[in-house]
């Protein structure tokens, strides 16, 4: 038997698992929670070693390798997790999903080695729902971590009939699996987790760049439910108990987030396959736009009353969180009333906007949500769009054909005047043009974020 | 443990799962996909049951490589969170410094 004080480790480390998620749930509490489920974690693995006779038949064996082994994965990961920027945190959560949901594809594999024809149907069905699982998963993140490390394009992309090749590998792998269930061999399993890999892919390939986000959710909640039934081939009740949970409170999560930008789930998954090609007839460069000095910008935020900042990836990526937030307190200094509009999905995932403005810290009573900002836009003077563009973009609140239709938006559009920092006419992470940048009201200031806000602050100084 | 009682747990715990985000705040949204991805890195313990009763290479460098895999979900994980988490916690600390 397993000794008892191993399954009441398990149980206290379950329950340290459900005080993180309730922690990570408010901002109080959610460092703390954190912590909790590390140390969850740390006793689980601790434990892990001594499941005695019945389950190892004898004592554990490799034990160096199994040291070295989880010695190598945790210095890559923590070197990984402590190098990161702010700014790509979305991706590396990719990553570590995928590489959690890899582990539990082999996990599967292995138990099908060591007794594929002994096992129960219920159990053979879950080592197969959680190859195929893991392995979407894996593959999926891996390609979701691209898209936003921009190594390809971040628009979706549509091969040529990839609607109904990848109805024809879903069916494949669902199929092989059954056959699997009914017939296990090792040739069929290769075959399923070849399937399961390239769905993975194909699943995700025609998701546009602002939906990734709900994706990487998505995987997580998938990658919980693969770890979840590990648990059940390998009869470990913490596996089952963490892994849905994560699995439930993902899903959930997905949810909210998709709700957040206001596009149902299907149509985040599914969305590319209907819409049509967008690119924008007329060209860039032939429609005129107003392009404002340093100085001009400097001179309108400072005879405005009101003005609203509307941060986006772009000023992360320029690291000019310190540069806006020194600009603001000049502003504010000069008795003008500015808040932050923060959209939900600013940046690149939901709330990662208030980490990197929290990160340089901009007092949190400035930062103004999405619903709370919109009705002030009539009333103010200056709309400042730092390196944002999909979120301000009406074209999600008019145009149909939109790719990010049905997306809430912020109302730049209604202020008196609107700048905008940009890089270039580039269009957003969606890919789709922006109508308010060809404005009359609208002024463009060229430039990297950073360079451009610090000339701003010096004008503003001398004025 | 038979298959009923595992199935119990399954399904208690995904009202569980529900229940305990329900609450969440959407600037919370990014660190509590990151905490629950840390939290699925438990399959470490997973990877190192089955490489613990490997009976062949294959089994062995596969169950290696799950367990790397898994650590480096698990580790990194839970200090990515905590890097996140840590932005929101100085200037309450400091607040409450001062009111003292």
């Amino acid at each position: 038997m397993t000794p008892t004080w191993v399954r009441a480790a398990e149980l206290a480390a379950s329950v340290l698992f459900i005080l993180a998620l309730k922690g990570l749930s408010s901002p109080k509490s959610a460092r703390r929670g954190n912590l909790l489920g590390a140390l969850g974690a740390t006793i689980a693995t601790f434990v892990a070693f001594f499941y005695g006779e019945e389950f190892f038949g004898g004592p554990i064996q490799h034990l160096p390798e199994i040291m070295i082994a989880i010695a190598i994965g945790s210095i890559i990961g923590w070197i990984a997790a402590k190098r990161v920027q702010m700014t790509q945190m979305p991706q590396m959560v990719a990553l570590f999903n995928g590489v959690g949901g890899g582990a539990a594809a082999v996990i599967s594999v292995i138990e099908f080695l060591s007794a594929g024809n002994e096992e129960t149907v219920a159990s053979l069905t879950a080592t197969i729902f959680t190859v195929v699982v893991g392995s979407v998963s894996f593959t999926g993140s891996l390609l979701t971590f691209a898209k936003l490390q921009e190594l390809m394009t971040s628009r979706p992309v549509v091969i040529p009939l990839g609607r109904f090749i990848t109805i024809g590998v879903a069916v494949g792998t669902v199929v092989t699996a059954v056959a699997l269930v009914m017939n296990p061999s090792n040739t069929l399993l290769w075959l399923l987790l070849g399937l399961s890999l390239t769905l993975g892919i194909l699943l995700v390939l025609p998701v546009g760049g602002a939906d990734v986000p709900i994706v990487i959710s998505l995987l997580n909640a998938f990658t919980g439910l693969s770890v979840a039934a590990s648990g059940y081939v390998l009869g470990n009740v913490l596996l089952i108990v963490a892994g849905t949970l994560v699995g439930a409170s993902g899903t959930l999560l997905t949810r909210m987030m998709a709700q957040a930008m206001g596009r149902p789930l299907t149509n985040t998954l599914f969305g590319a396959f209907k819409a049509k090609a967008t690119t924008a007839a007329a060209s860039t460069e032939d429609r005129p736009v107003k392009s404002a000095s340093p100085d001009d910008v400097a001179i309108m935020l400072a005879y405005a009353r009101k003005v609203i900042i509307v941060p986006g990836y772009g000023l992360a990526v320029a690291q000019a969180q310190n540069t806006i937030r020194e600009l603001v307190e000049l502003l504010v200094a000069k008795g003008i009333e500015v808040d932050y509009a923060i959209h939900p999905v600013a940046g690149r995932m939901p709330g990662h906007m208030n980490v990197l403005l929290a990160e340089a810290n901009v007092p949190y009573d400035q930062l103004k949500e999405m619903d709370e900002i919109n009705p002030e836009f009539p009333a103010t003077d200056v709309a400042l769009v730092v390196g944002a563009n999909d979120v301000v973009n009406p074209a999600a609140r008019d145009d149909k054909t939109a790719p990010i239709y049905g997306m809430p938006i912020l109302n730049v559009d209604q202020a008196q005047q609107v700048v905008f920092l940009k890089r270039s006419m580039r269009p957003g992470f969606a890919g789709i043009e922006n109508e308010v940048l060809f404005d009359p009201k609208t002024s463009l200031l060229f430039g990297d974020a950073k360079d451009s806000l610090t000339k701003v602050v010096s004008a503003l100084k001398t004025l | 443990m038979d298959a009923i009682a595992l199935l119990t747990i399954f399904v208690l715990s995904i009202f569980v799962g529900i229940e305990v985000v329900s609450k969440v705040s959407a600037i919370l949204h990014t660190p509590l996909m990151s905490g629950a991805n840390a939290i699925h890195g438990v399959v470490l313990v997973g990877a190192i049951l089955v490489t613990g009763k490997a009976t062949d290479n294959v089994q062995l460098y596969l169950g290696l490589t799950a367990i790397v895999l898994a650590s480096i979900n698990m580790v990194g994980g839970f200090v990515v969170t905590d890097r996140m988490l840590e932005m929101f916690k100085p200037k309450k600390a400091e607040k409450e410094e001062v009111s003292k």
